[in-house]
C-alpha cells in the first residue's frame, strides 16, 4: 500500500472542489433588485394571491422594517444588504407540465448532474418529487397516488389558490410573522415552497420529499414550507439541497412550519448541502432559516438534519410540545470545513404533561471553520413529568477549528427531569492505531470512525437520505486527520 | 439619588479619605470610568441574563459605614472555625476589628489590604499584582476597584507551607439600616508555597447588606492553594463576588463554594491559565429555599498545553428558590492535550423553585478532552421508598439522599473541622439531626 500521509489528505480536502457547482442557463423572469412595500405587492400579484394574503405579507414587510438583524449567533459574516437582493425569480412561465418530456431538458439534465433523475426517482420506491427550482415548483409526480389518499402535497402558492382555507388557518401559527428578523423578511417576499395536507388518520404511503435548488445568480431563496398532518395520521418529509457555485454571497432565509394535531407524527429530514465557500472562504450561501413544528396531544415532531454546506447557517429546528404526552425529537450532523461557520441547535418548549425530547447534536469541524451548538430546553412550571435527554459531541479536526457549545436549560418544575452532556475530542490516535493493527487504512479508519461518531443520526434518516448523507459526509470530510 | 449616582458621587470623598498614592488614583478613576459608563448590569446583558439586581439596587444604600462599631466575641464566636487554631483577619462593617483577628507578619504575611496600598514597604508588590487579573471591563468589578481600600492581604513566600489555615471573615453589624461593602483581597502564593483559606460573609441582623467582594489570587510555579467560601448569610444580604485567579505552572489551586443562605448571591469564578500542567479544581454546593436567588457564573480559561479542570457543582432547590449555573470553559488553540471537566446536578424539591443551566464549551484545539453533565432531577422514589422500608422517616431518609448527593464535592475539603461544619450547616438546613459527621 502506497503511503497516505495525513498531509496528503489534508491537501487533497482543501482542494476538493464543491462537486455540484455547476449553472443551468435557464430564462428566468426577475424582479428589480430592492425592497419596498410595492415589490411585496408585486410578488402577491404574480403568484394571483388573494387579498388577505397581500395584506399577510405587508404586515409582515411592516414589522420587518422596524426589526434588527440579531447579532447574538456565533457566527461572523458582512451582513447581506437587503436592497441589493432580487426578491423574486421564477422560471420562464409555461403551461403546467403533464408528462415529463414536456419539462425543459436542460433542466431535467440538472438534476441529472446531481444525481437525482426523475425517471429513476418515480421508478424508486415511492418517492414523489416536488422539485422547486428557484423558487416555483416546475415538476410534480406522484400526484395521483396521493389525491387518492385525500393527501395535498403542491407548491404553496397553488396551496393559496386551492386550499385557502387551510393555509390560512396554519399559515404563521407556529411561526408568527414578527417571530425574528428573517421570519418576517421570509413572510413578506417568500416566493414559494411547498403545502402539505395529511388528512385524519391516513399514513401518507410515501416519503415525500422536495429538492431546493438556488439558481439564478444574487437572488435570494425564501421558501416557506407549511406541513399539517391532521389527527392519527403519519407523514415523513426530505428535503435536500445543492446549489451551485457563486462568487457573491446568496442569502437563504426559509420558514418551515410543523403542525402535527392529536397522535400524528411527523418526521422532517433535510440533507443541506448548499455551496459552502471555497476554500478562501469566499463565497458561499447564507443560511437563516427559522424552523418550528408545534404538537398536539400525544403527537410527535422528529427533526433529522444533516448540515454540510452553507458558508453561515444559522438554524434551530424547533419543538413547541404542547399537548399531554407529545414527543420531540431533534437529531443533528453538522460538518464545517474551511472558513465555514455553523451556529445550529434546536429548542424544545416543554408545556404539556408527561412531555418527552431528545437531542442528539454530532458536530464535526474540520480546517479553520466554527461549529456551534446552542440549544434551549424549557420546562414550563405546569409541565409535569416532562423528560428531556440531550447529548452534544463535537470532533475537531486540526487546530485552526473551533467547537462551541452554548446549552440552556431552564425548569421550572420539580417533576422534570433533565439529563444533558456534552463532549469534545478528536479522533483517537489509538483508535486510528486499532484499526490500523487489524489492516485498516488510516483514510479508511477515519471514515469509520467519523461514521461511527455520526451513525446515531444517520441511523434516523430515510434510506434514500441515508446513502446521499454518507456520501456527503465523506465529501466534506474525508482525510482530515491522522 | 440612586446608588450608582451616590457612589460616583462619593469617590473623591473617598479619595481624600483613603489618601494614597498617585499610581493607584490612576487606577481607581480610570474603573470608576469604566463603571459610570456601563453602570450596574442588568438582564439584557448575557451573562446576567437570569439574575436581576433591580430589586436590590432600589435601596438606600450607605457607602460608608457612619461610625465604627464593635463586636463581642462570644457572639460571633460560631462562625468561626474553633476546633483548629487559624490566623484570622476579621472586618466589622468593611473595617479592620484588631480585636477579632490574628495576624501575622512572621514568615508570611497575613493582615490588611489598606496597609499594603498605603505603605512604601508594599508598593512593589501592589505595582506587580494589584488588578492584574480583575477583570478591567466587568463593570461590578471596576466598582470594587475604584473603591478597593480594605480586604484582607495574604503573602505566601517561596516555598513556604502556612502552618495553619486562614479566615477571612467579614461581619456585617445592622448597625447602619442599609449598607454596602466591597472588599477587596489580594492573596500571592509563591513558588512551592502552600496555603489554605476560608472565606465568609456574614450579617448579624436583618438590615440589608450589599456586598461587592473582589478577591485576586496569585499561584506561581507549583503552589497549592485551597480556597473555601462559605456563604450561609441571612435572607437580606444580597452578595457579588467576583473571584480571579492566575496561575502559573504547576501549580494546583481549588476553590469550593458552599452556598446556603442570602437574597441574592452571584459568585464569579474565574481562572486563567499561565503555565503548562496546571490544575484547577472548582466545586461548590447550593443548597437553598425560600425566594432565594443563586447564580454561579464560572470561567476557566485554558491557555497553555497539559492542563486540567474539575469542575463539580451540586445545587438543591427548594421553594422558590432560583438557580443559575453558566460555567464557561474555554480552550485556547495552544491549549492542546487540555482535560477539562465540567459536571453540575441539579435536584428541584419545589413547583415553584426553578433552574436555569447553561454549560458552555468554546474549543479551538483538536487535541482535547473536553466534556460536560447537566442534570436536572428530583429525589430517587425507589431510594426513598427502600429506606422507608427500612425504618427511617421520610424526612431522614430524603437527608441521607441529598448527603449523599454532595458528598463527591464534601468528600475533597482538606480542613477535616471545616468539612464537619459543613456537613453540620448542610443538617441544619435538612432539619435533620444525623447522629454522625461526614
Amino acid at each position: 500500500m502506497s503511503k497516505y500521509t495525513e498531509e496528503e489528505l489534508k491537501k487533497e480536502l482543501e482542494t476538493k472542489e464543491y462537486e455540484y457547482g455547476f449553472y443551468t442557463d435557464i430564462e428566468s423572469e426577475t424582479f428589480p433588485v430592492g425592497l419596498n412595500e410595492d415589490i411585496v405587492r408585486a410578488i402577491s400579484k404574480k403568484k394571483g394571491e388573494p387579498e388577505w394574503m397581500t395584506e399577510w405579507r405587508l404586515e409582515a414587510f411592516r414589522a420587518w422594517t422596524e426589526m434588527i438583524e440579531p447579532e447574538w449567533a456565533n457566527v461572523h459574516y458582512e451582513k447581506p444588504d437587503f436592497q441589493s437582493i432580487s426578491y423574486y425569480s421564477a422560471p420562464k412561465k409555461k403551461d403546467k407540465y403533464q408528462s415529463l418530456d414536456e419539462v425543459d431538458p436542460e433542466l431535467l439534465e440538472t438534476f441529472k448532474k446531481l444525481g437525482i433523475s426523475i425517471d429513476e426517482q418515480k421508478k424508486l420506491a415511492g418517492v414523489a418529487v416536488d422539485i422547486v427550482m428557484d423558487s416555483v415548483s416546475v415538476a410534480t409526480t406522484f400526484k395521483k397516488t396521493l389525491a387518492e389518499k385525500g393527501i395535498i402535497f403542491c407548491s404553496i402558492s397553488e396551496a393559496i389558490q386551492e386550499h385557502p382555507e387551510l393555509v390560512r388557518q396554519y399559515i404563521g401559527s407556529v411561526v408568527p410573522q414578527k417571530d425574528n428578523f428573517y421570519a418576517a423578511l421570509n413572510s413578506a417576499v417568500f416566493s414559494d415552497g411547498s403545502f402539505c395536507y395529511i388528512p385524519k388518520g391516513v399514513r401518507c404511503p410515501m416519503e415525500l420529499s422536495t429538492y431546493f435548488r438556488i439558481n439564478q445568480a444574487g437572488t435570494g431563496q425564501f421558501e416557506r414550507t407549511l406541513v399539517v398532518a391532521d389527527e392519527g395520521s403519519y407523514v415523513s418529509y426530505l428535503e435536500g439541497c445543492t446549489a451551485p457555485s457563486r462568487d457573491e454571497n446568496q442569502l437563504h432565509a426559509a420558514v418551515v412550519e410543523l403542525i402535527a394535531l392529536d397522535n400524528a407524527e411527523i418526521k422532517y429530514s433535510t440533507v443541506q448541502n448548499w455551496f459552502p465557500g471555497n476554500k478562501e472562504g469566499k463565497g458561499g450561501v447564507f443560511n437563516f432559516v427559522t424552523k418550528r413544528g408545534l404538537c398536539e396531544k400525544n403527537a410527535k415532531i422528529s427533526w433529522t438534519q444533516v448540515e454540510t454546506g452553507s458558508a453561515v447557517t444559522w438554524k434551530y429546528p424547533s419543538c413547541v410540545l404542547k399537548g399531554d404526552n407529545s414527543v420531540g425529537e431533534f437529531y443533528s450532523i453538522a460538518v464545517t470545513n474551511n472558513f465555514q461557520q455553523a451556529d445550529t441547535g434546536t429548542k424544545m418548549i416543554h408545556l404539556g404533561n408527561n412531555t418527552r425530547s431528545t437531542i442528539i447534536s454530532k458536530g464535526i469541524s474540520a480546517g479553520k471553520s466554527q461549529n456551534s451548538y446552542r440549544g434551549l430546553v424549557q420546562v414550563s412550571a405546569r409541565a409535569e413529568n416532562a423528560r428531556n435527554f440531550s447529548q452534544c459531541d463535537s470532533l475537531l479536526m486540526g487546530n485552526n477549528c473551533g467547537a462551541h457549545t452554548f446549552p440552556y436549560i431552564e425548569s421550572k418544575n420539580s417533576t422534570a427531569k433533565i439529563e444533558h452532556e456534552a463532549t469534545t475530542s478528536k479522533i483517537g490516535e489509538d483508535q486510528v492505531f486499532y484499526c490500523n493493527q487489524r489492516g485498516i487504512p488510516t483514510e479508511k479508519a477515519i471514515a469509520l470512525i467519523v461514521n461511527g461518531f455520526s451513525k446515531d443520526v444517520l441511523n434516523k434518516l430515510p434510506m434514500e437520505f441515508a446513502v446521499e448523507a454518507q456520501k456527503l459526509l465523506e465529501i466534506s470530510l474525508e482525510g482530515s486527520v491522522g | 439619588m440612586d446608588l450608582k449616582e451616590k457612589l460616583l458621587a462619593s469617590f473623591m470623598a473617598f479619595e481624600e479619605r483613603v489618601d494614597v498614592q498617585a499610581t493607584l488614583h490612576d487606577v481607581r478613576t480610570e474603573a470608576l470610568k469604566n463603571f459610570e459608563n456601563k453602570g450596574f448590569p442588568t438582564k439584557k446583558e448575557e451573562a446576567w441574563k437570569y439574575t436581576s439586581l433591580n430589586a436590590v439596587l432600589k435601596k438606600d444604600f450607605s457607602v460608608f459605614p457612619k461610625e465604627e462599631s464593635a463586636v463581642d466575641f462570644k457572639e460571633v464566636k460560631k462562625y468561626f472555625l474553633n476546633d483548629v487554631d487559624t490566623y484570622k483577619v476579621v472586618f466589622v462593617d468593611g473595617v479592620f476589628s484588631s480585636f477579632l483577628s490574628s495576624t501575622t507578619h512572621d514568615g508570611l504575611d497575613v493582615c490588611l489590604m489598606s496597609s499594603a496600598l498605603t505603605k512604601p514597604k508594599y508598593k512593589m508588590i501592589i505595582d506587580t499584582y494589584f488588578n492584574q487579573v480583575a477583570s478591567k471591563e466587568e463593570s461590578l468589578t471596576s466598582l470594587n476597584t475604584a473603591f478597593a481600600y480594605e480586604g484582607a492581604y495574604i503573602n505566601i513566600p517561596k516555598s513556604k507551607v502556612a502552618d495553619k489555615p486562614i479566615e477571612i471573615i467579614y461581619f456585617s453589624t445592622g448597625n447602619e439600616a442599609a449598607l454596602m461593602v466591597q472588599p477587596r483581597n489580594l492573596i500571592i502564593v509563591g513558588e512551592n508555597a502552600h496555603v489554605q483559606i476560608t472565606e465568609r460573609h456574614q450579617s448579624l441582623n436583618e438590615n440589608p447588606v450589599l456586598i461587592n467582594s473582589v478577591t485576586e489570587i496569585f499561584a506561581h510555579k507549583r503552589a497549592i492553594v485551597d480556597f473555601y467560601k462559605i456563604q450561609n448569610d441571612v435572607q437580606t444580604t444580597t452578595l457579588i463576588d467576583n473571584t480571579y485567579i492566575s496561575q502559573k505552572q504547576e501549580s494546583i489551586v481549588s476553590v469550593h463554594t458552599f452556598t446556603f443562605g442570602g437574597n441574592i448571591t452571584r459568585n464569579n469564578l474565574n481562572f486563567y491559565h499561565e503555565g503548562e500542567r496546571i490544575d484547577s479544581t472548582l466545586k461548590g454546593i447550593t443548597i437553598i429555599g425560600d425566594k432565594q436567588h443563586v447564580d454561579h457564573y464560572t470561567l476557566v480559561h485554558h491557555a497553555q498545553p497539559n492542563c486540567e479542570s474539575h469542575q463539580n457543582y451540586k445545587g438543591i432547590f427548594g421553594d422558590n428558590a432560583t438557580g443559575v449555573f453558566n460555567g464557561k470553559i474555554y480552550v485556547e488553540k495552544e491549549a492542546q492535550k487540555t482535560d477539562a471537566f465540567q459536571q453540575n446536578n441539579n435536584i428541584l424539591l419545589s413547583d415553584k423553585a426553578t433552574i436555569n443551566a447553561k454549560p458552555q464549551l468554546e474549543i479551538f484545539a483538536d487535541d482535547v478532552k473536553c466534556s460536560h453533565g447537566c442534570t436536572i432531577g428530583q429525589l430517587d422514589e425507589n431510594a426513598m421508598f427502600y429506606m422507608q422500608q427500612r425504618g427511617i422517616p421520610r424526612k431522614e431518609a430524603k437527608a441521607l439522599l441529598m448527603y449523599a448527593f454532595t458528598s463527591e464535592v464534601t468528600s475533597s475539603i482538606k480542613i477535616p473541622e471545616l468539612k464537619n461544619k459543613i456537613a453540620r450547616i448542610i443538617a441544619t438546613k435538612l432539619g435533620v439531626n444525623m447522629g454522625f459527621d461526614l
